[in-house]
């Protein structure tokens, strides 16, 4: 029984627990590293608009035999990650951690022919506008890639070494979240700059 | 069975071991690792306002150049370089960290939580800001500071036409800063959503909350713009891309439009939340509660909205086409409405009130009178036609100092003047605020009116000087002449704070018997804030139940809202609308892991400035092996 002495006010406990302050934070974040992807292909066009021919005469277009395969393995990561997800909330520790790196390996597949995209290119950064857009907004795309990549390597050891149960996995939730966002930025990453280049 | 503590007052036998739980450690190391928001906050405000006084003093000598023609008292390239550095400071080491200071310090008291809801990223904000402006302000120290103006406007800021690391020290610190403004923007959205005090429902959150809220959302919208002007400049710079070069398909103008699209919603970035400030202050001098508290909450989100729809009003005498300028030009006349809404419900509250002019209050009337003028000469900017002619003059010059540091700086006095008390636990002199203000406020139109007069006369800006036979010399001195006044008017309230921090002359916890939360603890507040959290029955809690009621935890998962959540270091996250408590937040302890992750990240912008790859490497792991370790302590996780 409680007794509520004068001045006080009986607050009860809400009916559900919520989202943590990190997976909120984590939302914000991908808010404004969304708005930087959002100016970043505004400017692109932008400069597509001002230029009379786009990409500049002698420049390559962007090759889509590797890019369209491999941007479906990137997008198709975000279901072993939603697999993850459930595992993970029923406390399947097991295969959380399977699920979590099948979508590394396949965004590490990815990182891999970005690289080797790059390197297959006949033209450099300093060559054209279009070409630095180009280097800048793929390259971006590939750093944030990165990072994913880092946070699913801690999220899957911290479960290997027995650091999360079905209650306890705030930073895993984190990772899984900026993940889809990285596979989300690429669904308007890659018709702006692939596919529109094809557009005349 | 359990026995509730009602209050603060009835609990000062557990205070005290309170105390040492919550307390930092001693000395440089409890200064390098504190993660309180309060000892943050505070820190924030005076670093800014170091900022300030340095560019004041900068003002001061570009002054002294311009007071008479034909001078050659500093000489062109100086004169640039204080211009660039004087803007830039004013803008993102004074301005933008002052209030984001304020609203370190306020909002977790104003709201009823006991930190805020990521204190170590807090910590990082602060000095990442802290490691920027040190970054800018070095260039001094080789005798190579930025001198493209604040704007950094390409071409002129291209490696072509401005060799050397001047530019780069620039723009490289504009995408740090930014960092520090971002970072900051997320902890106040989910402080302020996740954090509140059981019945502070969004419809009674006070006015500067809200501020903070809009400052935050305008902030993850518009920074990245700035952050990719700089950086892509910086591209160009160091890496020869050709984002702003013509000859390769770049395009000059898509620089201004990046600028812009985050420059002029700034200007409301500061502006909405010294206006929170005017609508925190007004209603406790005028003794009643704020007039049409719904209408400034709307006005203050339409702010955030229009100002995102006018930033082409910046480049109406660059060649865009004639209806994109129209639709700019008559948005700029719309966002003049929401701030009109706002004037009236001031007038109105102070008109249905009983007015005191305490100092707070005073600079508030000065606020009215400054922003009233540069108002109106922002609603003459956007008329076009006029804007052809006045743009780049000193007319320009006028009407974004009476904007920016009238109705900025004289609402950020006025808080330096209303929550120093509570934030020092000192009596600040009314005698001598009241001769800071008058000085202050005399001297303020003194400098600033008669540019406007100067640039309808024709006077350019961003000239060292100007021909004698031109007739502008008797009203360049008058200027010259005010901003003296005016920086002693400034010095008078630093003199006052130093003053009031060396008498130690205790204040009282409610000295201007106001209404939100943060006067309900003691002056200063306990380290934890709150004992036990108020239960915020209304939009004015210390005016509308007397004495404030305090939150009982009723089953599992609601202690933390009383004595034992600040015995455990732990602070309830509650619902984002009817604010009960989900769960308990944590409260970390103070760690290296910030103030070392900002300096990974100096190290990392050092590697760049002077093209070392060695250093940027070093920073490069520096950040990644910090994050990673912050990553690596989520205390959430399984200990």
């Amino acid at each position: 029984m409680t007794v509520v002495a004068a001045g006080s006010v009986p607050i009860g406990a809400a009916p559900r627990p919520g989202r943590s302050v990190a997976w909120w934070g984590m939302l914000l974040v991908i808010t404004t590293e969304g708005m930087v992807f959002a100016i970043l292909l505004a400017a692109w066009l932008y400069l597509r608009a001002s230029s009379p021919s786009w990409p500049p005469a002698g420049t390559e277009l962007p090759d889509l035999r590797l890019t369209i395969p491999f941007s479906f393995v990137l997008w198709a990561s975000s279901i072993p990650v939603l697999a993850a997800e459930r595992a993970l909330a029923r406390g399947r520790l097991v295969a959380f951690r399977t699920f979590m790196t099948v979508a590394w390996l396949m965004g590490a597949a990815f990182l891999a022919y970005t690289i080797h995209d790059f390197q297959a290119l006949h033209y450099g950064w300093r060559d054209s506008a279009y070409a630095s857009g180009f280097y800048a907004i793929v390259g971006l795309h590939a750093i944030h890639l990165g990072v994913g990549l880092a946070m699913v390597a801690v999220v899957v050891v911290k479960a290997a070494l027995g650091r999360y149960d079905r209650g306890h996995h705030r930073s895993a939730e984190v990772a899984a979240l900026y993940w889809h966002f990285v596979d989300a930025v690429w669904l308007f990453v890659m018709p702006t700059v692939f596919l529109l280049g094809h557009l005349r | 069975m359990t026995v509730a503590p009602p209050g603060p007052a009835s609990q000062d036998a557990p205070l005290e071991p309170l105390e040492t739980l919550w307390h930092d450690r001693p000395g440089i190391i409890g200064f390098l690792t504190t993660v309180d928001h309060k000892r943050l906050g505070i820190r924030y405000v005076y670093t800014a306002f170091v900022f300030f006084f340095m560019s004041g003093l900068m003002a001061l000598a570009m002054r002294a150049q311009l007071a008479q023609p034909d001078s050659h008292l500093i000489g062109p390239d100086t004169y640039n370089e204080l211009m660039s550095v004087h803007g830039t400071t004013m803008i993102f080491l004074f301005n933008t960290p002052v209030l984001a200071g304020f609203g370190n310090y306020l909002v977790p008291l104003q709201i009823g939580a006991r930190d805020v809801a990521f204190p170590r990223l807090n910590a990082f904000s602060y000095w990442v800001f802290f490691f920027a402006g040190v970054f800018m302000y070095s260039s001094f120290l080789i005798g190579s500071a930025p001198s493209g103006g604040w704007f950094g406007y390409v071409p002129l800021t291209s490696s072509t036409f401005s060799p050397g690391l001047n530019i780069d020290f620039w723009g490289l610190g504009i995408v740090f800063v930014g960092l520090s403004t971002t970072a900051g923007s997320i902890n106040f959205i989910v402080t302020i959503f996740k954090m509140r005090a059981p019945g502070m429902t969004l419809n009674r959150m006070p006015i500067f909350v809200w501020s903070m809220l809009v400052f935050s959302f305008m902030a993850l919208f518009a920074v990245p713009a700035v952050s990719l002007a700089a950086g892509l400049l910086e591209l160009d710079r160091l890496f020869g891309t050709a984002f702003f070069v013509p000859g390769s398909g770049g395009n000059v103008l898509l620089y201004q439009h990046l600028f812009w699209f985050w420059g002029h919603p700034e200007v409301y970035i500061l502006f909405v939340p010294a206006t929170g400030m005017v609508s925190m202050i007004v209603p406790v001098f005028s003794r009643r509660p704020l007039t049409g508290y719904l209408w400034i909450v709307a006005s203050l989100v339409s702010i955030g909205f229009l100002s995102f729809g006018v930033w082409v009003h910046h480049m109406f005498a660059t060649g865009v086409p004639l209806l994109a300028m129209s639709v700019f030009s008559a948005a700029s006349f719309v966002i003049a409405l929401p701030s009109a809404v706002q004037f009236f419900a001031w007038i109105a509250t102070m008109w249905r009130g009983r007015v005191r002019l305490g100092v707070p209050m005073l600079f508030c009337l000065g606020f009215f009178f400054i922003f009233l003028l540069g108002g109106m000469t922002g609603v003459m900017a956007a008329v076009m036609p006029f804007d052809w002619q006045a743009t780049d003059s000193y007319f320009i010059v006028a009407h974004f100092h009476y904007v920016l540091n009238g109705a900025v700086v004289f609402p950020i006095f006025g808080a330096m003047y209303f929550w120093g008390p509570k934030m020092t636990g000192r009596a600040l002199s009314e005698r001598l605020g009241r001769w800071s203000f008058w000085v202050m406020f005399v001297a303020f139109n003194v400098t600033f009116f008669p540019m406007q007069i100067l640039g309808l006369l024709g006077m350019p800006r961003r000239v060292f000087t100007y021909d004698n036979g031109l007739g502008w010399g008797t009203l360049n001195l008058i200027a010259s002449v005010g901003s003296v006044f005016f920086a002693l008017g400034t010095g008078l309230s630093l003199w006052n704070w130093v003053r009031a921090v060396r008498r130690k002359e205790p204040v009282a916890d409610d000295p201007w018997e106001a209404d939100s939360l943060e006067w309900s603890t003691t002056s200063p507040p306990p380290e934890f804030n709150f004992a036990a959290l108020p239960v915020v029955e209304g939009r004015h809690p210390l005016w509308d139940a007397t004495p404030l009621r305090y939150a009982v935890g009723e089953g599992p998962g609601t202690d933390g809202l009383t004595l034992a959540g600040a015995v455990d270091r732990r602070t309830p996250v509650t619902e984002g609308f009817v604010t009960r408590p989900q769960e308990d937040l944590w409260i970390p302890h103070e760690s290296w892991v910030p103030v070392l992750t900002a300096a990974g990240i100096a190290v990392l912008f050092t590697g760049l400035l002077v093209s070392a790859g060695l250093v940027l490497a070093a920073g490069i792991v520096s950040v990644v092996v910090a994050a990673a370790t912050w990553a690596w302590r989520t205390e959430e996780d399984l200990p």
